[in-house]
């Protein structure tokens, strides 16, 4: 069943979804020419291929709110150093691996205490949503961090179309799981599907968004095609990847890797100096692109936007 | 083959891995974290020929080919190098920043404790590796002193064990045959006797 939603958007701000959703075009990139070799021989529908490697020009991107004014990471670094463990564990596997997921068509299930669950294609939930770009640090677990001009809208947009019912304290997402199309995933390194989720107030919170691209073009698989959440004041694992569901619980969702290790990786996971990882110290980060390391800013520097939210909380409990 | 030369295309094979390093350095192919790329591959390399080096003598005691044993300092000390190496990158990532944030680290750190228990363990070793320096300490004191190798590569295995972020596969390879190493010197130590004692 498909809902659409109501055109309450002047048809002229209207992203031209046929445009930046269609990837039936097999588009000459650099990095579509070097795969195109690659996946040459593998019993890939042309569709397919096309649609994994194409990148499309997004077009009325408006500038969005929370922008940081320093450098950006390049395109490369930021598409070539990922972890998506789907696709391997190691930091270049998800770009050399990732051209087999297939991102078109792409459904998502929302469901659980919302007013009408329902399964929705990609194109009618972006239908009339104006896209931004939110240039934003992300900054891992690992101690590395990058800042990334994603381009795309607040959580909240979304939420308060599925309407959520006075239960939904949460909302779980779930990121893809074909085992034919992610050879990571044969390996249980983690408990797949990954899973991840936020309190209803932090999906809510205006930083939070919903991507669909960065530098102004659709995302490439390995971060995260065709939508992902961004979540910049926590821990990257945070923004989950790639996601097929959405779900609002009563109870605070089991996430990935709080699950594989609970003393190392909480539910909140916000950015924190002052509460170390029990192995590694998160006092400093490394900015990829830069030779030395920097201190680590209290909510990855978005102090002023969420601590609010935090407030009387016990941040080393609540890790 | 004369020991010699047998010699000389070792120490070509040990230096390789650094020279394949600075190569891509050049041809910037260490991705886009060059330096966590070069801490992580001096610190294998470090473990690899500390295996390789702990391998020697098992490996002269079952095969009998006694070349084996003047290639067990080149190899040694080349650990320590890769060691050395592994040591300053990790410096110079954190050094710039902050001293106290590395003798944070070394004290608060298990894994940096380990680490660097297992670096110092080895500067002795490095020390007494000549044959003058064999001669002073005579031959079994030097052999008790060198027994330190083992600890080293037990802070070594459990610094490669705490930092692993979730897959233990790899280091586990690792441990398991610094296991097998060990196995087999207590084995020969010990082996005969406890053979003897158990089937009297």
């Amino acid at each position: 069943m498909l809902i659409q939603p109501p055109p309450d958007i002047a048809s002229s701000e209207i992203t031209e979804e046929r445009i930046f959703l269609n990837r039936r075009e097999f588009i000459h990139t650099a990095a579509g020419a070097t795969l195109g070799v690659a996946t040459g021989g593998l019993a890939l529908g042309k569709d397919a291929e096309a649609m994994s490697l194409g990148q499309e020009e997004i077009p009325n991107v408006q500038p969005g709110p929370f922008g940081t004014d320093e450098p950006k990471n390049s395109f490369e670094d930021i598409t070539s150093y990922n972890n998506y463990y789907e696709f391997g564990l190691d930091k270049r596997d998800p770009s050399r691996n990732a051209h087999t997921l297939t991102t078109s068509p792409w459904t998502i299930r929302v469901d659980g205490h919302v007013a009408k669950p329902a399964d929705y294609h990609i194109e009618d939930l972006l239908k009339g949503i104006p896209l931004e770009e939110r240039v934003y640090r992300l900054r891992c677990v690992e101690a590395w961090s990058m800042v990334i001009p994603w381009v795309g809208f607040p959580l909240s947009t979304l939420i308060n179309r599925f309407q959520p019912t006075s239960k939904a304290k949460y909302v779980e997402f779930t990121t893809v799981l074909r085992l034919s199309e992610m050879p990571g995933a044969r390996r249980p390194v983690l408990d797949w599907p990954y899973v991840e989720g936020l309190r209803m107030d932090e999906a809510m919170h205006p930083l939070t968004i919903l991507a669909v691209g960065l530098y102004g073009k659709t995302l490439l698989n390995q971060n995260g095609a065709p939508i992902r959440l961004v979540v910049p004041w926590k821990y990257g694992f945070k923004s989950i990847k790639s996601i097929v569901r959405m779900r609002f619980t009563a109870d605070q969702p089991r996430t990935a890797w709080n699950k594989a290790t609970p003393n190392e990786y909480g539910f909140f996971a916000n950015v924190n100096p002052t509460v170390n990882h029990p192995r590694w110290s998160q006092r400093s980060e490394r900015r990829i692109g830069r030779f030395f390391r920097q201190p680590t800013l209290m909510f990855n520097g978005y102090d002023d936007q969420v601590a609010s939210l935090y407030n009387g909380m016990d941040l080393r409990r609540f890790f | 083959m004369s020991l010699g030369s047998l010699k000389r295309a070792v120490f070509v094979a040990c230096v390789l891995p650094v020279l394949w390093l600075v190569g891509r350095g050049f041809t910037d192919d260490l991705g886009a974290n060059p330096i966590e790329e070069v801490t992580h591959q001096t610190g294998i390399w470090t473990f690899r020929f500390l295996l390789a080096t702990l391998a020697i003598t098992p490996l002269r005691y079952l095969t009998a080919w006694s070349r084996l044993v003047p290639l067990r300092r080149m190899v040694g000390l080349f650990t320590f190098f890769y060691a050395c190496l592994h040591f300053l990158t990790y410096g110079v990532d954190y050094w710039f920043f902050d001293l106290d944030a590395i003798l944070d680290d070394v004290i608060n750190r298990p894994y940096i404790t380990a680490g660097f228990t297992g670096f110092v363990l080895l500067i002795p070793l490095a020390v007494t590796s000549t044959h003058a320096m064999v001669r002073r300490l005579g031959g079994r004191r030097w052999q008790q002193l060198h027994r330190l190798v083992y600890f080293s590569a037990g802070a070594g295995a459990a610094h490669f064990l705490w930092q692993t972020k979730i897959d233990l596969r790899r280091p586990g390879i690792y441990v398991g045959c610094l296991a097998l190493l060990c196995g087999i010197r207590l084995w020969e130590r010990f082996g005969s006797r406890w053979l003897s004692k158990v089937t009297r």
